[in-house]
């Protein structure tokens, strides 16, 4: 479990995350909205010790997240930050290997190897796992890092706009994807979204943030109306329920 | 002198070949193994393909050291001055890369370039205290590279190279990571600036080795590993000895043809290193320009010298 406890943080004097609090139950998938500046991906910077905080408190598995030992953590929880400019000349498949590090350092072992074809194959690249990564396409090279983070196997999983540069295909894909994570191999996965519907299609909780403030932290149905999204967003909406889930139209 | 003579068991030759033959054989060697790979980790580390000793002011720095060890204690051993060029290298590194970490450029050129001006500001300071205390004599050894110095017993200081470049070795996979930026270091659980940092001091020690016996080497650092890089990727694992291997074969054939041109005189190595270098840089500079970071792509068994062959005749075209 994760506690998250009156976190902030400053930049250049403005408060940007601002007494947020909330809680992450276990082996569920949450995801995070609001418009862009809202303070996302520093929140997921801060609870994942990316990004240090002013103050507050991030409680992680029964300690202080910077009590953990850095290797430890990063075999417990994962992350994919929102801009990754890679420049180098790996191939998907030494690229995705990095993400067993944590646990074979330079010995990879067999079990690595099925749990790098598990990953590879969860993000359909086999035809491409041998091309150098700054020759792919954008998406292309973010399924390869989406890839190494599953590859990283651990109980939190959190990501930055994952289906950033994806085609309705692969995104429709990654998603189902968090959702077997999820439920057939019981990770927490912690994800920032602009696809409203995406978010409410596919998450159990969902946290909505407003200038550095949770707006609104519940289930899918207690967040996704149209009273909620319009004052969020500031734009108007309506709300269908398709397939048992409120999924929502804007304009 | 030939091998076969050798064999007749004749004693001044074989002195001659171990005093002297083997020495600068065993030197040149460890050069070219220890400059290319010293480029490889610098260029890994900064993800920078345009930083090396020599653009990374470690070379000028080691230099400077030298010259400090001359000026300070006139009666100095090879091994004083070593570790005096092993100090100023490391923090000449270690000031170069804070530096450009902290600035951040747009522009992958302007680091080396601000490398380049800040070698050569060292390397003037260098230049005005050896004129100031008249040590230039004594300095130009240090200032233009070349072997005809190696003899047994005055070299050894460059065999450091080899238990480094195993060190490199073993850290192969932490170097990458640290090169794939601080959020990715941090998330796979690797400390970035410790890592950081420990890899400068390899490669600035692998470099101040070099220096302190044979001298300023330059663009060995710089080609050798974009060239290898460009058929076999960045993992450093993989082309860890690709590099070291072609690092020393360029280094022997320059020093071949050092010796040819102007028989019986030799030509310090730096010249001819300098020159092919450059002209491979200049190359590789426009081949970057033209075509970005695509790689070439040769037949499943690229050999060293077909690799180097696209570059060459783009700097002819040019
Ligand atoms: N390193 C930084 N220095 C200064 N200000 C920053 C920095 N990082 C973020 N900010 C500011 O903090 C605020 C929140 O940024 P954040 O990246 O968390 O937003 P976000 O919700 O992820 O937005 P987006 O949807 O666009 O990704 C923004 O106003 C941004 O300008
Ligand atoms: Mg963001």
């Amino acid at each position: 479990m994760m506690k998250i406890q009156e976190l902030t943080k400053q930049y250049d004097g403005k408060t940007v995350v601002d007494g947020v609090t909330f809680t992450i139950p276990k082996g569920k998938v949450i995801s995070l909205i609001g418009p862009n500046g809202a303070g996302k991906s520093t929140v997921m910077g801060m609870i994942s010790r990316l990004i240090a905080h002013d103050s507050g408190l991030v409680h992680f598995e029964g300690k202080d997240i910077g009590k953990w030992k850095s290797k430890e953590l990063s075999k417990r929880l994962a992350i994919l930050t929102q801009s990754n400019n890679i420049q180098m000349k790996l191939t998907v498949r030494e690229l995705v290997t990095f993400g067993r590090f944590p646990y074979s350092g330079n010995r990879i072992t067999s079990e690595d190897e099925s749990i790098i074809n598990q990953a590879i194959a969860y993000m359909e690249l086999e035809e491409f796992q041998d091309r150098f990564i700054d020759e792919l396409s954008g998406g292309q090279r973010q399924r390869a890092l989406i890839a190494m983070v599953i590859a990283q196997d651990t109980e939190y999983v959190l990501l930055d706009e994952p289906t950033n540069n994806l085609d309705i295909y692969h995104a429709t894909n990654m998603m189902k994807t968090v959702r077997r994570l999820c439920d057939e191999l019981g990770k927490t996965v912690i994800l920032v979204l602009h696809e409203i519907n995406y978010a409410a299609f596919y998450s159990d909780y969902i946290c909505a943030f407003k200038d550095g403030k949770i707006a609104k932290f519940g289930t899918v149905e207690e967040v996704i109306t149209k009273e909620n999204l319009s004052e969020i967003y500031q734009v108007d909406f309506e709300i269908l329920t398709i397939a048992g889930k409120p999924l929502s139209i804007y304009y | 002198m030939k091998p076969q003579q050798l064999l007749t068991g004749d004693l001044h030759l074989w002195e001659i070949f171990l005093v002297s033959r083997l020495p600068r054989l065993l030197a040149i060697l460890c050069t070219g193994v220890g400059m290319s790979v010293a480029g490889l980790i610098m260029q890994q580390l900064c993800s920078n393909k345009f930083v090396s000793p020599t653009t990374g002011a470690t070379i000028s720095s080691a230099q400077f050291g030298i010259l400090l060890a001359l000026l300070f204690m006139p009666a100095s051993t090879l091994w004083s001055r070593a570790i005096f060029a092993f100090i100023t290298a490391i923090l000449g590194t270690w000031i170069f890369v804070w530096f450009i970490q902290r600035i951040q450029f747009k522009d992958m050129v302007m680091v080396p370039l601000v490398g380049i001006m800040f070698g050569n500001v060292i390397g003037g300071v260098t230049n005005y205290l050896a004129y100031k205390y008249e040590m230039t004599q004594a300095l130009s050894s240090w200032l233009v590279g070349h072997f005809s110095l190696v003899l047994k017993g005055r070299y050894e200081i460059v065999w450091l190279t080899i238990p480094l470049v195993i060190l490199a070795f073993v850290f192969a996979n932490h170097f990458n990571i640290v090169g794939l930026g601080k959020d990715f270091s941090k998330n796979l659980g690797v400390p970035y600036n410790l890592v950081l940092f420990a890899g400068l001091t390899i490669a600035a020690m692998i470099t101040a080795s070099v220096v302190v016996v044979v001298g300023s080497i330059s663009y060995i650092g710089l080609i050798v590993p974009n060239v290898v890089a460009m058929y076999k990727g960045d993992k450093i694992k993989g082309t860890l000895v690709d590099t070291a291997l072609f690092g020393a074969i360029f280094v022997l054939i320059c020093d071949m043809i050092g010796r040819i041109v102007i028989l019986p005189y030799e030509l310090p190595i730096e010249l001819i290193v300098g020159i092919l270098g450059s002209l491979i840089f200049i190359a590789l500079l426009f081949y970057r320009l033209k075509y970005g970071r695509k790689s070439i792509r040769l037949g499943s068994t690229g050999t060293n010298s077909c690799a180097t062959m696209p570059n060459l005749k783009g700097g002819e075209q040019i």
